[in-house]
């Protein structure tokens, strides 16, 4: 069985919309990759549909977490098997605070009626908290209301980071972010790194990938990768542009 | 005051009242003032269908028909009740009563006694306060439709509590008063009269608890809430019977200029409850504040009527209830924001918010203005929702099942009117009624 996240054929559509055509990609375990992409070519809808949102038709092919198929599984169930969506527009949750939403994530994970060490699990939280330079007072406040997208996008990698998924999808979590948010959010990101997980990073940007150094780069186009390379290809866009991408590819589909 | 000796005649019949004003004939003005109630809530219909003030209200099943003044309860059932009633003990005093009677007292300080503070049951106080009875007892009505009621607390008025806080005097620690019905088919009639004088400070916690889940009873309660110039009264209202209690609540709020006046209504028992509260602001730059948060499940109807008065000028109000509806449960609110035409600069806020929980529960909501000042600012909304899918979605992406993403949603929902009651022990116990009432409904789904 391979250690990965093993994404084959995939074809989603939203309404009549077909988005994503026979999309295949594997991240190993243990690497970082990056897809990147101009807007509207179903970057957002790759993340949404692996996380199991039920806007995204899943019309045929398959995605396994370790050999574990996803497709077609309830998006909590998605969550617990292993893979964990940084959204790009987080939710405002009213009257539910961050320390009691990851520890609600946490319990899920938890045989029912196990045992909660609540000192363990802020001196966790508050390390965590630390490393991403946010204020500990945030454990009290609602997850994300009246937060500013950088604090909503450090938000997203400290409920990553204590979550530990072994694969994560990070949807344009650069977008908004200035540049030191950006660092913050990169180094989070850095710190989970090893060989217990896959991330996948999406981005419309290379700016986070110079301080999120990636594995390997794909270039997605029209519901697809159509070009893969390593690191350097990433500064190759920032250089070049989207503009060839859809010249050679964008034929049938522009 | 004991009832034992009363032969258990249902409450509306003449035999009941005469039996129960017997024992008060040597208090005159009292009871004339119950005399007059009696004959007031006799003149009276029953709400009626058609009624524009019961609009929405399933009348037909407002009844007062099998309630009977409850027996004083027993020593055993005293204890029993005094020791479940511990759920804010930071209190400056608390007082117990079972079935309208009185049950345990432990009274205020000598420090507060000392400085002019009253805090007795009712039926002490009519006989050693009769002025100020006769100033502050029963002045007003709500005028939103619950006049029969209201005469009928007014002719068997004799539970529930005095409080009066003399001129400023500021008392951190709130005055807690717990309400419980015991006997099956009990009817009680608990007033709140709380004074408090210019630039006092006060809070006040009311309970209305049941001792069974099973036993039927009738609380029909007012209050009567007065703040002189400036002064702050906190009220808190935590109602919790059981689901075959028929509940009315009624209650006449007064706010003069500069006074700080604070309420939040919670509502999670009862199978009707309906809820009048007015608040009349006679004196300028008053504030205002009227929290609502109602949990209704099964079949229960909670009928919520409110009313803002702005007689004087640059005062606020603002009035933010919330209701979760489950089942085949039902909500009404009425709410009214009047502006005198003096009232000038005045802020009037009113928002009521609905979350459907079920395709079967039923949100009615009937907000309204009424603006005779030219230059005030004024706005009523009502929403009725459906849990938000996002939100939803934001959960389960994190691995939290479908149904604890749903209850922690609508926790989150409470949340904001639960943090009002600023006492973290209330906090608490209230989270902890509403996670009961859930958690009763998990296991009776199971």
């Amino acid at each position: 069985m391979s250690q990965a996240l093993e994404i084959t054929n995939l074809n989603v559509s939203i309404g009549e919309r077909q988005i994503l055509k026979n999309f295949t990609l594997s991240v190993p375990k243990g690497e970082v990759h990056a897809i990147m992409g101009p807007n509207g070519t179903g970057k957002s809808t790759l993340a949404k549909a692996l996380a199991g949102h039920e806007d995204y038709a899943i019309t045929s092919g398959s995605a396994l977490l370790d050999g574990q198929e996803i497709i077609g599984q309830e998006p909590d169930a998605i969550a617990r098997a292993g893979l964990f969506m940084a959204f790009q527009y987080p939710s405002e949750i009213p009257g539910v605070t961050i320390a009691n939403f990851i520890r609600a994530a946490l319990a899920a994970r938890q045989p029912k009626g196990a045992p909660f060490d609540a000192k363990a699990y802020y001196a966790e939280l508050y390390a965590k908290m630390d490393a991403l330079k946010m204020d500990r007072k945030f454990t009290a406040r609602s997850v994300n209301e009246g937060f500013s997208g950088g604090e909503k996008k450090r938000c997203e990698i400290l409920q990553m980071m204590m979550l530990k998924p072994s694969y994560a999808v990070l949807d344009e979590t650069d977008s908004g972010l200035d540049i030191d948010a950006l660092r913050i959010v990169a180094d989070g990101v850095n710190k989970m790194r090893g060989p217990d997980v896959g991330i996948l990073v999406i981005t419309h940007y290379q700016r986070l990938l110079d301080y999120i150094v990636p594995d390997k780069v794909h270039i997605m186009y029209d519901g697809r990768i159509v070009h893969s390379g390593d690191k350097t290809l990433a500064l190759e866009m920032e250089k070049k542009g989207y503009d060839w991408v859809k010249e050679k590819y964008g034929v049938a589909g522009a | 005051m004991s009832n034992a000796t009363i032969p258990s005649s249902p409450i509306a019949s003449d035999e009941a009242f005469s039996a129960a004003l017997r024992p008060w004939a040597p208090q005159g003005a009292f009871a004339d003032l119950r005399k007059s109630g009696w004959e007031r809530f006799r003149s009276l219909p029953m709400p009626r269908r058609l009624d524009e003030k019961w609009r929405f209200a399933n009348t037909a099943e407002v009844t007062l028909d099998g309630f009977n003044l409850a027996a004083e309860p027993s020593a055993a059932a005293r204890s029993r009740i005094a020791e479940k009633s511990h759920l804010v003990d930071d209190a400056s005093a608390r007082l117990v009563f079972a079935d309208g009677h009185l049950v345990h007292a432990t009274g205020i300080s000598a420090e507060l006694a000392a400085q002019g503070v009253i805090f007795e049951p009712l039926a002490e106080a009519v006989k050693r306060r009769p002025a100020l009875l006769e100033k502050y007892l029963l002045k007003s009505g709500t005028n939103l439709g619950g006049d029969k009621f209201l005469a009928l607390h007014q002719a068997y008025c004799e539970s529930g509590y005095v409080l009066y806080v003399p001129e400023g005097v500021v008392i951190e620690k709130p005055f807690v008063i717990y309400n419980w019905s015991v006997a099956p088919d009990a009817a009680f009639f608990p007033h709140a009269l709380v004074v408090a004088e210019a630039n006092a400070k006060v809070s006040v916690v009311d309970f209305f608890m049941s001792d069974t889940a099973t036993a039927q009873a009738l609380a029909v309660s007012a209050s009567d809430i007065h703040a002189a110039h400036g002064a702050g009264v906190f009220r808190k209202v935590v109602q919790n019977w059981n689901e075959t209690v028929h509940s009315h609540q009624i209650d006449c709020t007064h706010a003069g200029s500069d006074a700080e006046v604070t309420t939040v209504a919670v509502n999670l028992g009862g199978k009707r409850a309906r809820f009048e509260s007015a608040v009349r602001i006679h004196g300028k730059a008053a504030k205002v504040n009227l929290y609502g948060l109602t949990v209704a499940d099964n079949r229960q109807e909670f009928d919520q009527r409110t009313f803002q008065e702005h007689n004087a000028p640059g005062a606020f109000s603002d009035l933010l209830y919330k209701n979760a509806l489950l089942d085949g449960a039902r909500t009404i609110f009425s709410g009214m924001i009047r502006v005198a035409p003096d009232a000038q600069q005045t802020d009037a806020y009113q928002t009521n918010r609905n979350l459907l929980l079920s395709g079967d529960a039923e949100a009615n909501s009937l907000p309204g203005l009424e603006i005779e000042a030219n230059d005030v600012k004024c706005s009523h909304g009502a929403t009725t929702a459906q849990l938000d899918e996002s939100e939803l979605f934001y959960f389960l992406a994190r691995g939290i099942h479908r149904e604890t993403a749903k209850e922690l949603l609508v926790f989150g929902f409470f949340e904001e009117i639960i943090e009002k009651v600023d006492n973290d022990e209330l906090a608490a116990v209230l989270r902890d009624f509403v996670h009961a009432k859930f958690r009763r409904r998990a296991a009776a789904s199971a």
